[in-house]
């Protein structure tokens, strides 16, 4: 896995660096030895703590608990102890809080994506006058820190106006809210801006109304930018802690994230790690397979924000 | 279909049967409106208005009228001026809290600023890996911090036996209290949190460092400039509108930090990680007896207004350079 300076070169003039350092540079064996090594250090560096808490927290899932607790660094002293993930979901109910955390992470995306859609195709392709003053009102959102809004949130749920009927213990609570993301929206209308805008007046002369051209051209052509809103919504649901806290007040209804911390004084440790590695491993799985939505959509937040 | 734009006007034109009141836009009644696809338009919209105006745009609304009552969700809110504001200010707590969150912010500045940026110029001109080495940066971003922070509860446990006083007993240090002691129970939070985050700074400046002109490199390159030179003078430089927003960033995320503290120490020992987010909860939500929103809100409002004008202040004092 050592970085071997000097190996592709080829590959290195066709431009596939920044080019901080040119190829000519490369040669020099004070840039090729200091440079170099300074990246296989980080690539080491970046395995043992990326990797390595990981690869602990793997390893300690289904080591007997005594044994962890003893010998936390020794790999299998007395044997492997399979039987912690199968406690873990079934004894612990694990299972059942993993499908709730689902079920959350389903209907936010659900509601992420219909909300981002539907709002950045009538601010970007149909454009109405007032689209301005929406705009202006989503960025506003935005310099709003999260904290401001968990009050009256709560608040509201609790008692919301005009229904009389309280939404603690609800879904609901968790779905709705999710999709007030001016993120999200502003992502999509930067995309929707950036098509074509000839393809949707030949929509338009064909005939397509709006939901026609919504549908059927503009949606199948921004499978980018749904990857990257959705990766980040399933995510941030999966990640999702205080709110649904707050919300959630049944222990049969609650995600994976609030069931865990409460869990863990009546859990033997070996259980408990095997749980924390069953609620780690869908967003893990999810990050390597749709790695590039992921880094594109950190690149692309960067940049609105900027 | 029933939208009026230039190219059906012009289509409607040079139909002879069709009226030509079809495109004129000047006048607008209501029914114009409608059969212009407004109607149509306020229907996309509908989504995205209700769901901002209720759980968004209401409850900021909502915040600063709470701020002023006193709300406990029995009897109707009664209107207490600015008494929330006093009370809070009066809060014993409050200058350890805010203390803390300074702290938090200024070690996780001194910790993670740094180390992302240094990744990142390495990465960007890593020949092979490259894909490897942001997916390792990236990996504990995709980790449930919930999971990452009982993960590392478990890594700092006091005992000889625990994980880091094992790793660092091979070298004959420790064992330390980790998170046990006033000392280095806050320092321990800000380990963890950077390690949580920094990968995602990491990917941003990824990202930024394509922005470079390579002409620049090449250019200094010919006037004889070392590696060193180059990275100080022109990689540093351009980047410098990224840098300064992901520190104005980087502060307002960790003045907001809630999750480390709740869950590895509640902010013990003896209030060492209470941080200013840990006591707007607890007045709204660790009273079983009812919430103080009212001071809640005053808090949370406090901190917001602190944040903006930090901002605004940090953007004048940076705007003759980020601009330059």
């Amino acid at each position: 896995m050592i970085f071997v300076p000097g190996r592709r070169r080829a590959r290195s003039v066709e431009g596939s660096g920044q080019a901080l350092i040119g190829p000519d540079e490369w040669r020099r064996t004070k840039v090729k030895w200091g440079f170099g090594g300074a990246q296989a250090l980080l690539l080491v560096g970046l395995i043992i703590v990326g990797l390595g808490p990981l690869l602990w927290l793997a390893k300690s899932a289904i080591t007997p608990t005594n044994d962890t607790i003893t010998f936390p660094m020794a790999l299998f002293p007395h044997g492997a102890a399979w039987s912690n993930l199968h406690r873990a979901w079934f004894d612990v109910r694990v299972g059942r809080y993993f499908w709730n955390t689902v079920e959350l992470a389903i209907g936010s995306w659900l509601t992420q994506v219909f909300v981002a859609t539907t709002a950045g195709f009538a601010l970007s392709v149909l454009r109405p006058k007032y689209a301005k003053v929406i705009t202006a009102l989503l960025l506003t959102t935005l310099f709003v820190p999260a904290v401001v809004l968990l009050v009256p949130l709560y608040v509201e749920i609790v008692h919301p106006p005009l229904i009389h009927h309280s939404f603690i213990d609800s879904y609901w609570a968790v779905w709705l809210p999710a999709g007030a993301s001016a993120f999200n929206v502003v992502l999509v209308s930067r995309f929707f801006d950036n098509l074509p805008r000839e393809i949707f007046e030949a929509a338009r002369i064909d005939g397509a109304g709006p939901f026609r051209l919504f549908f059927s051209v503009v949606l199948p052509m921004s499978k980018p930018i749904l990857g990257v809103v959705s990766v980040f919504a399933v995510l941030a649901s999966w990640k999702d802690f205080l709110w649904p806290l707050l919300v959630l007040t049944n222990p049969d209804q609650q995600p994976l994230s609030v069931r865990l911390p409460q869990i863990q004084s009546q859990t033997e440790l070996g259980v408990f790690l095997a749980a924390l590695f069953i609620a780690s491993l869908v967003p893990i799985i999810g990050f390597l397979i749709f790695q590039r939505s992921f880094l594109r959509g950190t690149g692309l937040g960067g940049a609105i924000k900027g | 279909m029933a939208t009026v734009d230039p190219i059906d006007g012009f289509l409607t034109d040079s139909e002879p049967g069709v009226s030509p009141h079809v495109y004129r836009r000047a006048r607008r009644s209501p029914v114009t409106w409608v059969r212009g696809g407004g109607l149509t338009t306020l229907l996309f919209l509908l989504p995205m208005l209700f769901v901002f105006g209720a759980f968004s745009w209401y409850p900021i609304v909502r915040t600063l009228i709470m701020s002023l009552q006193h709300t406990n969700l029995v009897s109707a809110p009664t209107w207490v001026g600015l008494d929330n504001f006093r009370a809070v200010l009066n809060d014993p707590l409050l200058p350890k809290a805010v203390e803390n969150t300074a702290e938090f912010a200024g070690l996780a500045l001194i910790f993670g600023y740094p180390v992302p940026l240094v990744a990142a110029v390495l990465m960007s001109e890593a020949r092979r890996f490259r894909g490897v080495y942001s997916a390792l940066a990236y990996l504990p971003v995709v980790i449930p911090p919930v999971v990452a922070v009982l993960l590392w509860k478990t890594f700092y446990d006091a005992s000889p036996t625990g994980v880091f006083n094992t790793i660092l007993g091979w070298v004959h240090l420790g064992p330390y209290p980790w998170l046990q002691s006033q000392q280095t129970a806050l320092p321990s939070l800000v380990l963890e949190s950077t390690w949580a985050n920094a990968g995602g700074t990491v990917i941003i400046y990824l990202a930024a460092l394509t922005g470079v002109n390579r002409e620049l490199y090449e250019a200094a390159s010919v006037d004889g400039a070392g590696l060193w030179r180059k990275v100080w003078h022109i990689t540093i430089p351009q980047l410098r509108g990224v840098l300064l927003l992901t520190m104005i960033l980087q502060i307002i995320g960790t003045a907001q930090v809630f999750l480390e503290p709740y869950l590895f120490t509640s902010g013990g020992p003896a209030n060492a990680t209470l941080t200013v987010l840990l006591l707007i909860y607890d007045y709204a939500f660790g009273n079983s007896l009812g919430g103080d929103y009212g001071s809640a809100t005053a808090l949370s409002l406090m901190l917001a207004a602190f944040l903006a004008v930090f901002s605004l202040v940090y953007l004048r004092a940076t705007r003759s350079w980020s601009s330059k």
